[in-house]
């Protein structure tokens, strides 16, 4: 099948009313969420979570797609209002865009937000119709070996790439490996570390561990220095950039778009580095780079383009290999689970509307973010001004009934209420949520492929060496590994991440 | 809070009282140590009681025995590292909103069934509401009708849940 016949099909899929619509109250539902301070992505998506199981498939991951964008959106809305980032990945953008909107400018930088993003947006999700077919063309020759090799490399990156400490990082990925197995062993049935609970035979379902982590855990985080932000911006005036903005926004946009794409795909959250990178180039490039920080729209123009573009192009390996690069993904592959797909190379074969459809409204997402988002700024402006204090105890009630109605589970009530409390203080260790989401998701994935790996080299440990591909892919993570520890990369690794303190 | 920063100092007092031996340079990294160390152990004893298997067919326990002991190798090398090099102390636990959200959650969870969806919302957003420092008895309690009336049109009423609005121990 071409790359014509494919969109169209995906056309076919998106546009149908049912589609689009859940395409449209994912978008408004995620800004909605998103513009929310104190609440990234990852947290509004699990929440968001339980009101999509009873959704069909396609529906329910073209919804979940447009909760993530419009979320990340949103969170740049609070970032340049009230210069509280929701997310890492808009921490850039609150340096310039708080600034701009100090100076009155807020309208300007919310529109160059929008305008980018869409751009970046658009790009982005061309490069994924062309680059997820062939790449799942080569995945489909993978044996479990590959796999199994493909998933550390896809871990291993995912540390390398993110900030903090290596070590920390690595040992809460192999403590998500774990906590991922916790249930009935699938080949033997056995249960494991259930603890004598039968409520947890069926394993710990990753949306308690995620609203758990992200949801309750940052709450209490939020909690203890509690200080009001002064929403500076009432009412945001002047929404159309002047000429010149528009000239100096240009060539940040473009250069944001082709950074976040290239990072993106790349495991390990592809849209903060994406953002991150392109502030310090914009910063770089420019002729007058002592303008950054103070207002400067190159500095929310391009970062905005790449954490979009990054956003999307995650959804690369996502689709095409099944792993996720961030717990974003690794949510979205939970989900997938629950509705019965299969996440891997397979899936644009079996499930070509899904595949399709879901990248065609991506675009159609994007297009839904800049449609919405313009006009309706004001109520924004008003949802941010919600103190925290009413806020959170909303969240919590939210988070309880969503995460009791999918098992109608008091037990699952516990449960999130445990891994609040442990997110919290691994938070308080400086142990990142993150890493352990993503283990989380591919611990019973990587012990599948190991057994099924040594099943069929017979107890030979050496097969995932003297397969080429595997040795290639254990290779690249050994070297991902070492280069992350010496001296140079590290100071660079460190510098990369410098804008945030 | 005494910081007794200079050198030559044997302990360093934390926030809490506890004291520290100076040799921990780094508390973060000391604790993050004896956590992974906790939890490797944990699930390693656990895994003990499975059937291990060979690496030609493996049983349940061997994956989880490879990875806790992974994790305890991990801990030992932060708790070690913790000797050297620098790090900022742990301090500042956000104690009461940490009982107080667990609290709520908990209670939500035991109470939905048996007292129903409005009892239940109530008691959350009145005792997590507690947590924060700006908790006002009429705003909290203005909230948490408005969020039991909106939760019981939502859920049960608009999406169908199949939760008690009024449960069976208050009469419903």
């Amino acid at each position: 099948m071409d790359l014509i016949a494919s969109l169209a099909l995906g056309f076919d899929t998106a546009i149908t009313p049912i589609n689009l619509f859940y395409c449209f109250g994912g978008v408004l539902l995620g800004t909605l969420i998103g513009v929310l301070p104190g609440l990234g992505p990852t947290a509004t998506i699990a929440m968001l979570l339980p009101a999509t199981f009873a959704l069909p498939p396609i529906s329910a991951l073209i919804m979940l797609a447009g909760i993530y964008y419009g979320a990340q959106y949103g969170g740049s809305t609070t970032a340049i209002l009230i210069n509280l980032p929701g997310e890492s990945a808009s921490v850039v953008t609150a340096l310039d865009g708080y600034q701009m909107a100090r100076q009155g400018r807020a309208g300007a930088a919310l529109a160059t937000a929008a305008l980018g993003s869409f751009f970046a947006g658009t790009v982005a999700t061309f490069l994924l119709a062309m680059f997820a077919p062939p790449l799942a063309e080569v995945a489909l020759k993978f044996g479990p070996a590959e796999y199994f090799s493909l998933m550390v490399v896809g871990l291993v990156a995912s540390v390398v790439l993110a900030h903090g400490s290596l070590l920390k990082a690595i040992g809460m990925i192999v403590l998500g490996l774990l906590l991922g197995l916790v249930g009935a062993d699938v080949e033997t049935g056995r249960h494991r570390f259930t603890l004598g609970f039968p409520e947890l035979a069926e394993g710990i379902s990753f949306v308690i561990v995620a609203m758990g982590m992200f949801g309750l855990g940052e709450i209490i985080r939020n909690l203890e220095d509690e200080h009001e932000r002064a929403v500076l911006v009432r009412k945001v005036t002047g929404l159309l950039p002047t000429m010149e903005d528009f000239k100096r926004m240009l060539a940040p946009i473009l250069r944001g778009t082709i950074l976040g794409s290239a990072l993106g795909i790349l495991p390990g959250g592809g849209a903060m580095l994406s953002s991150f990178a392109s502030y310090s180039m914009e910063k770089k490039v420019s002729r007058t780079p002592e303008r950054f920080g103070k207002g400067a729209i190159e500095g929310v123009a391009g970062p905005e383009s790449a954490n979009n573009a990054g956003a999307q192009t995650s959804f690369i390996p996502m689709l095409t290999l099944g792993i996720p690069s961030n717990p974003v993904m690794a949510l979205m592959i939970g989900a997938m689970i629950i509705q019965g797909i299969k996440p891997g190379p397979s899936v644009i074969t079996e499930q070509p509307a899904l595949f399709w459809g879901v990248i065609v409204s991506m675009w159609i997402g994007n297009f839904f973010l800049v449609v919405l988002n313009l006009p309706l700024i004001g109520m924004w402006v008003r949802l941010l001004t919600l103190p925290y204090h009413l806020l959170f105890p909303i969240i919590l009630v939210f988070s309880a009934i969503g995460v009791f109605s999918v098992n109608n589970s008091g037990f699952d009530v516990y449960l999130i209420a445990i891994f609040g409390v442990l997110g919290y203080l691994l938070s308080k260790l400086e142990c990142e949520p993150a890493p352990l989401m993503l283990g989380f998701i591919l611990g019973p994935m990587m012990e599948e492929n190991l057994r099924r790996a040594l099943v069929l080299a017979r107890g030979d440990f050496t097969v995932f060496v003297t397969r080429p591909i595997s040795a290639a892919m254990l290779v690249i993570a050994v070297i991902a590994l070492v280069l992350v520890l010496s001296p140079s990369v590290r100071k660079t690794r460190e510098a990369a991440f410098q804008e945030e303190s | 809070m005494i910081t007794p920063r200079e050198p030559g100092r044997l302990v360093t007092i934390s926030r809490q009282g506890e004291s520290m031996p100076a040799i921990i340079r780094n508390p973060k990294d000391f604790w993050t140590g004896i956590a992974f160390i906790g939890f490797g152990l944990a699930f390693f004893l656990f895994a003990q009681d499975y059937p291990m298997g060979s690496a030609r067919r493996m049983g349940p326990a061997y994956f989880p025995t490879i990875l806790s002991c992974v994790l305890m190798l991990i801990g030992l090398a932060a708790a070690i590292r913790s000797f050297f090099g620098h790090g900022s102390r742990l301090s500042g636990f956000a104690l009461k909103p940490m009982a107080l959200v667990f609290l709520a959650a908990v209670l939500f969870g035991l109470l939905i069934r048996d007292v129903g969806m409005v009892g239940s919302i109530i008691l959350l957003v009145m005792i997590s509401s507690y947590a924060s420092v700006h908790f006002a008895w009429r705003r909290a309690a203005l909230l948490a009708v408005a969020m039991a009336v909106f939760c019981v049109a939502v859920f049960v009423y608009g999406l169908g849940l199949p939760i008690p609005v009024i449960g069976p121990i208050l009469g419903g």
